[in-house]
């Protein structure tokens, strides 16, 4: 089992905030980008229709596209971030964009789970806290330090721990290849599946109606 | 003496396989599409993988298919990249699949029920949110992401944290014209966007007892746009009747088998939820989405809020920012809405339970002239069903466009887009900022309420017509 994801360990940088709640994965990436079939490319149709207007010149008003903030690592947003659509696409965009990381009060599940696997962090903090990042963010030199390790985020003054899930984190932190590490548990898989009832539908083609 | 568990703890508990948290768990079924495969079979081929259980997986195309003129073949280049992926992905690993030339292609969540390979007590995956579709049977049905599909392929088994529990307890009957999709909408109003995010919602009570597999379904569907991570209702005779004789179904004397294993799929009486939510569905009435968000909704009979009447900022902004991407105004009656587009179909309303409603709203009466109306039913088997019932005439009488099975103008990934600043009254799942199309304007209904809309070229509260 080899490292498939670069590991997660510290991440200091400076912020980009997007003061919004509810960001749907439709806006992170809209659905005209999903007919690749490769797995990078995405980076520059992060938040593409805000990011652009009609005739597809990017938007100068939209925070994404102010020069000044082209180094950013870390997103701080609002709630429910990354809900709806399952598509991976979403934490593939935001990673190819240069972010290493997410911080909001709540992240959606299928989000906060496909992030854990492609190695983008997503760390939720209090409400206030996220609040006062977003402030701090104004400045778009202000810096915050994230580290998985110690649980960590600090930014001039806050200091504040966040929950974590511990197999994501020992994911986040080895970059091991997850499916190298379940099937080192054939023999469980296996016995689970013997014991298996025997009128559970299978797939095995029968003829389609004429 | 057992602990009394809830529906979602007795199927969870049959799938451990690691009993850790997260949890490693045993997928039953594991549904594909061509959207968010071919990276994880990409993977799985550079590894030098295989697929464990081809017998346990099935594939369909929906996402990026035309809904007109499939003899001449996908003309996009990169939806046909795609979707030949997927067929060759599927050669490759020995999986069943129902591509465009068979039959029984449809959007993957109305297939896996309509095939009888959703059944009581399963679980199921799919690359795709909606997939909580399938939890209508007493399945744990849940979305997931490509690296994960790449996982179950290979090992047949997906890790997961255990989910709260949330029931949502609905008392009452449903009024004469308010459907299904308008009690989902009504819950989804009540509990907001992330309501149940982190938890699997069992809905329950007399009025989700009373609904159809169809409804059911309409109802799972939208459990996501709640946040949850599923939605289930407990299997019954309605789900049994339902299953009994589909292509996949159990047989002879497994079929006695399985319906006696499904009997013991409820919650016990005595099982305690982590959260619970009540609504009394005598109370509702049809809903219409106003804003970019499943939640933004309110009666027919209603108005567009103002932003001022939300307390919280940042509910504040978004609605300020929904008015503005809707090109409302506060106060305009939705009566007084009017409609370019009608779109009829997805996997939240492209069943045949939703074709008749709106059929028998459109019978005798003809689609505005300004409208430009469409039906994708969600299968070629519902396709099917429909036009054995006659029910194309009457759409294509009224002036509607019959089409072929697929996800459409729910998510405009084929060329169903609706133009910029156009609104659509559309009966799926999601009215996001661009859904149907970049500056396109959605507004969620009922399948009656959409086939209405239609007709009269604006919003009308389709109860005054099926009184009528």
């Amino acid at each position: 089992m080899g490292e498939l994801v670069k590991p997660v360990t510290t991440i200091t940088g400076t912020m980009l905030p997007l003061d919004r709640g509810d960001v749907d994965t439709d806006q992170i990436i809209p659905q005209q980008f999903l007919k690749r079939i490769e797995r990078d490319g995405y980076g520059e149709f992060l938040f593409y229709n805000w990011a652009h207007t009609d005739d597809g010149t990017p938007s100068s008003d939209f925070i994404l596209n102010d020069p000044t903030r082209r180094g950013a690592r870390v997103l701080v947003t609002g709630p429910n971030f990354g809900c709806g659509s399952s598509r991976e696409h979403a934490p593939w965009a935001i990673q190819q964009w240069g972010f290493e990381a997410v911080i909001t009060a709540s992240a959606a599940d299928i989000f906060r789970n496909n992030s854990s696997y492609v190695g983008l962090l997503v760390v939720e903090l209090p409400q206030d806290a996220v609040t006062r990042l977003i402030e701090m963010a104004s400045d778009p030199t202000a810096e915050v330090t994230i580290d998985l390790e110690s649980q960590t985020v600090t930014a001039n003054g806050l200091e504040e721990h966040f929950d974590f899930n511990p197999t994501a984190k020992e994911r986040l932190l080895t970059g091991l290849d997850g499916i190298g590490v379940t099937m080192s548990h054939d023999d469980l898989i296996a016995s689970h599946e013997q014991a298996r009832a025997a009128w559970l539908p299978t797939t095995v083609d029968i003829a389609p109606p004429t | 003496m057992n602990t009394p568990r809830t529906l979602f703890q007795k199927v969870w508990d049959n799938h451990i396989v690691i009993d850790a948290d997260p949890t490693l768990l045993y997928v039953d079924l594991h549904l594909v599409h061509e959207v968010t495969s071919p990276q994880a079979f990409a993977g799985l081929n550079q590894s030098g993988r295989t697929v464990r259980r081809p017998d346990l997986t099935v594939a369909t195309v929906d996402h990026g298919i035309p809904t007109t003129g499939r003899s001449l073949g996908i003309r996009d280049p990169l939806s046909k990249r795609q979707i030949d992926a997927l067929v060759q992905n599927c050669r490759d690993h020995g999986i069943t699949m129902f591509g465009l030339d068979d039959p029984r292609q449809g959007i993957v969540h109305v297939v896996g029920p309509e095939q009888g390979l959703t059944q009581p007590g399963l679980l199921v995956v799919c690359g795709d949110s909606h997939t909580s579709t399938h939890g209508a049977f007493g399945a744990l049905a849940f979305g997931i992401g490509t690296t994960e599909v790449e996982h179950v392929l290979a090992t047949q088994t997906i890790w997961q944290a255990k989910p709260q529990s949330m029931a949502v307890e609905v008392e009452g009957e449903l009024p004469w014209g308010v459907a299904a999709k308008d009690l989902i909408l009504g819950i989804i109003a009540q509990i907001g966007v992330s309501g149940g995010t982190r938890h699997v919602i069992e809905y329950r009570g007399k009025a989700i007892h009373d609904l159809s597999m169809e409804q059911r379904m309409t109802i799972c569907n939208m459990s996501i746009e709640g946040g949850a991570r599923a939605g289930m209702i407990a299997p019954d005779e309605t789900t049994i009747r339902y299953i009994e004789g589909r292509p996949f179904a159990p047989k002879g004397a497994r079929w006695d088998e399985a319906v006696s294993a499904w009997e013991s799929l409820v919650t016990d009486p005595d099982a305690v939820f982590d959260k619970v939510a009540f609504l009394d569905a005598s109370r509702l009435v049809p809903h219409v989405s106003w804003g970019v968000n499943p939640a933004q909704t309110v009666p027919v009979t209603g108005s567009v809020p103002s932003p001022d009447s939300y307390d919280d900022p940042l509910q504040r902004d978004a609605a300020v920012r929904a008015l503005e991407y809707m090109a409302l105004r506060p106060g305009t009656p939705i009566l007084d809405i009017a409609v370019d587009h009608v779109f009829l179909g997805s996997c939240t309303n492209g069943r045949i339970e939703d074709l008749r409603a709106a059929a028998k709203v459109v019978e005798g009466r003809k689609v505005d002239s300004r409208v430009s109306a469409v039906v994708v039913p969600g299968s070629m088997q519902v396709k099917a069903q429909a036009e054995s019932e006659g029910l194309h005439e009457v759409f294509e009488a009224a002036g509607f466009s019959w089409r072929d099975a697929g996800c459409s103008s729910c998510l405009a990934m084929n060329p169903d887009v609706i133009p910029a600043g156009e609104r659509c009254a559309s009966t799926s799942n999601r009215n996001y900022e661009g859904r149907q199309g970049r500056g396109a304007r959605t507004h969620l209904v009922s399948p009656a309420m959409a086939a209405a809309a239609a007709v009269a070229g604006r919003f009308v509260d389709v109860r005054e017509w099926e009184n009528s």
